[in-house]
């Protein structure tokens, strides 16, 4: 494909000609938005981890004091927290598979010949556009016990008489999982959709000639295409859903009796409602902490896929 | 390629379902938004409302302020997408340009601030505009803003200028022409779409965002429209719904209509990012 070769080759005389090029005046063009990111970004990040070894609190009179290691042997005894993370991780893993192969299905079927697939381009975009609080008050609406369309639904196919959704013990966390999983749909399809869109067609052809069914050309030829980037919006999303705050908080506000109390949830309430800084800084600490463990097994599931090729 | 045709039945059964999936939450919002309390109050709620009504939305911005909420927002969400695309785009172009270990490192924030749980920023970022006397007030959440939106702006940006080819300014420097003049005249005018559509992508999170609002925004009258649509769940959740769905239509609208402008730059950028990363 000449394109793509006219592109190495820039690259290439780029990549040869750097060395020569970067002067001071590239200084002048980074400092506006380097200083603010240090001072704003990196500063606070690590202002934030320190604040986890100390007692900060709001409002406090007497000086924050240093106390090592006090506040996360506090975290280990807190079975709040614990409930937390526990609810956290089930969240996480809640939206993030179903949302992956729904959205792959998704992506699939765009990817076909089908008529009103603008539609579903479309309507598959407005989860993206909204504000999360926004799909929160949404979906409390459809999940409303008497004026809600769940409901009547349900009553409609003769199921019963509906029930609270949101603030039943064994339903509210399913209800909000169902929330994630329809607001994260356009990011993961549209990701799916551009590896699927940079599979060669041939190969496609290539394999249907040779008498291949449906799903042995996905797993050979398809699956093979887009693993890069499933792997890479998979371990987006586990890490955004673990981290998310708005949709719950506007859905639940983590009730009822925290069944849906997530990781920020609680450092929020920590840190805002008590004024337990130092505490939900450590909280914050421990989620990095399972964080950086979910990317290094990104990064090894991809080293590993790197190869098998 | 040939398709047998139950096939095809099936996919355009599975076509039907997603787009029932997609469209009934936001369909519901609408069809809430404009009942009367009447309909509302029904056991037996019907899609498509037999009285349709403006009422609702009167009755949101009697409730809540909603005008100012409104005019906090897009103060707060055009001045942090300006200021960050201006301090955004000098950076992304050495990004594209060099390849140095500045450039590395900030490849490397970039993709390492998307994994940050917020709360761990926001404490000490609290902290320290609360001494400043920077909280509940929108140059505060503006700061955190622009900030906050740098890293996508930067990842944006550098596509754009990569896309932007290098021939061009070597044959603007054989011409003669400076280096600043070679980046005014012949950079930025091919540059100015991305731009916009990064800028605007900048609006609509800014738009959009929640929890900074929540922890820095304390009285009302300085409250952006998320937070202030929070105050129609009432203190107990229950809520007035026809007024609550028509004041989260409102909020909706202007990043929908921003996002159908852009949705095709955003979604090839995206596309190109998660291809190559």
């Amino acid at each position: 494909m000449p394109p793509e070769g006219v592109e190495s080759v820039t690259l290439q005389t780029a990549k040869s000609r750097s060395g020569t090029k970067s002067g001071g005046g590239a200084w002048f063009l980074v400092l506006p938005a380097l200083i603010p990111i240090l001072i704003l970004s990196v500063g606070p990040l690590l202002y934030g981890t320190a604040l986890a070894f100390t007692d900060s609190q709001s409002g406090r009179t007497t000086p924050t004091q240093w106390i090592g290691l006090l506040n996360f042997q506090d975290l280990l005894r807190d079975t709040l927290f614990w409930d937390s993370f526990r609810i956290g991780l089930l969240w996480a893993v809640g939206v993030t598979v179903p949302q992956f192969l729904l959205a792959l299905g998704l992506a699939l079927l765009l990817n076909q010949n089908l008529r009103f697939r603008w539609l579903a381009r479309a309507l598959a975009i407005i989860p993206w556009a909204m504000p999360e609080v926004v799909v929160g008050i949404m979906w409390r609406l459809v999940y409303n016990p008497d004026a809600g369309i769940l409901n009547e639904t349900v009553r409609d196919f003769g199921l019963g008489d509906g029930r609270d959704w949101l603030t039943g013990l064994a339903t509210a966390l399913p209800a909000v999982i169902l929330v994630g999983i329809w607001a994260g749909m356009p990011q993961t399809t549209v990701a799916l959709l551009a590896g699927l869109q940079n599979t060669p067609h041939e190969l496609h052809e290539a394999a249907a000639l040779d008498g291949a069914g449906a799903w042995r050309r996905f797993r050979t030829v398809t699956w093979p295409a887009i693993k890069p980037v499933a792997l890479a919006i998979t371990a987006l999303n586990f890490i955004w859903n673990f981290n998310s705050f708005a949709l719950v908080y506007v859905l639940t506000n983590g009730g009822p009796g925290g069944r849906t109390r997530l990781p920020m949830l609680f450092a929020y309430e920590q840190a805002f409602r008590y004024g337990q800084f130092g505490y939900a800084a450590a909280m914050g600490c421990v989620m990095v902490a399972v964080i950086s463990v979910m990317l290094a097994c990104y990064l090894v599931g991809r080293l590993k896929g790197g190869d098998d090729q | 390629m040939r398709t047998r045709r139950s096939t095809r039945a099936g996919q355009y059964l599975a076509l039907v379902c997603y787009l029932v999936f997609l469209a009934f939450p936001f369909l519901w919002l609408v069809s809430t938004a404009f009942k009367p309390p009447r309909e509302l109050g029904s056991l037996h709620p019907t899609w498509i409302p037999r009285d349709p009504t403006l009422g609702n939305f009167r009755q949101a911005f009697d409730e809540q302020p909603l005008l100012e909420a409104a005019l906090n927002s897009l103060l707060a969400a055009l001045s942090a997408a300006l200021i960050a695309v201006v301090i955004a785009t000098p950076m992304a172009y050495v990004m594209a340009r060099h390849r140095t270990k500045l450039s590395a490192a900030a490849t490397g924030w970039v993709v390492v601030s998307q994994a940050f749980p917020f709360v761990l920023v926001i404490i000490p970022l609290f902290l320290i505009l609360k001494n400043l006397h920077l909280v509940n007030s929108l140059p505060g959440l503006i700061t955190v803003y622009v900030v906050w939106s740098l890293p996508f702006a930067l990842w944006m940006l550098v596509g754009y200028v990569r896309a932007v080819p290098r021939e061009l300014e070597e044959a603007a420097a054989v011409d003669g022409a400076s280096r600043l003049r070679t980046l005014v005249s012949v950079i930025a005018p091919l540059l100015a779409p991305g731009v916009v559509a990064t800028a605007l992508f900048a609006f609509i999170t800014a738009w959009n965002e929640f929890f900074f609002a929540l922890v820095l925004l304390k009285t009302p009258e300085k409250q952006t429209l998320p937070v202030v649509l929070t105050h129609f769940l009432g203190a107990e959740g229950v809520a007035d719904l026809g007024p609550l769905a028509a004041a989260a239509f409102l909020a909706t609208l202007p990043s929908l209509v921003v996002f159908a402008l852009i949705q095709k730059r955003i979604t090839g950028g995206m596309t190109a990012g998660a291809v190559k990363g």
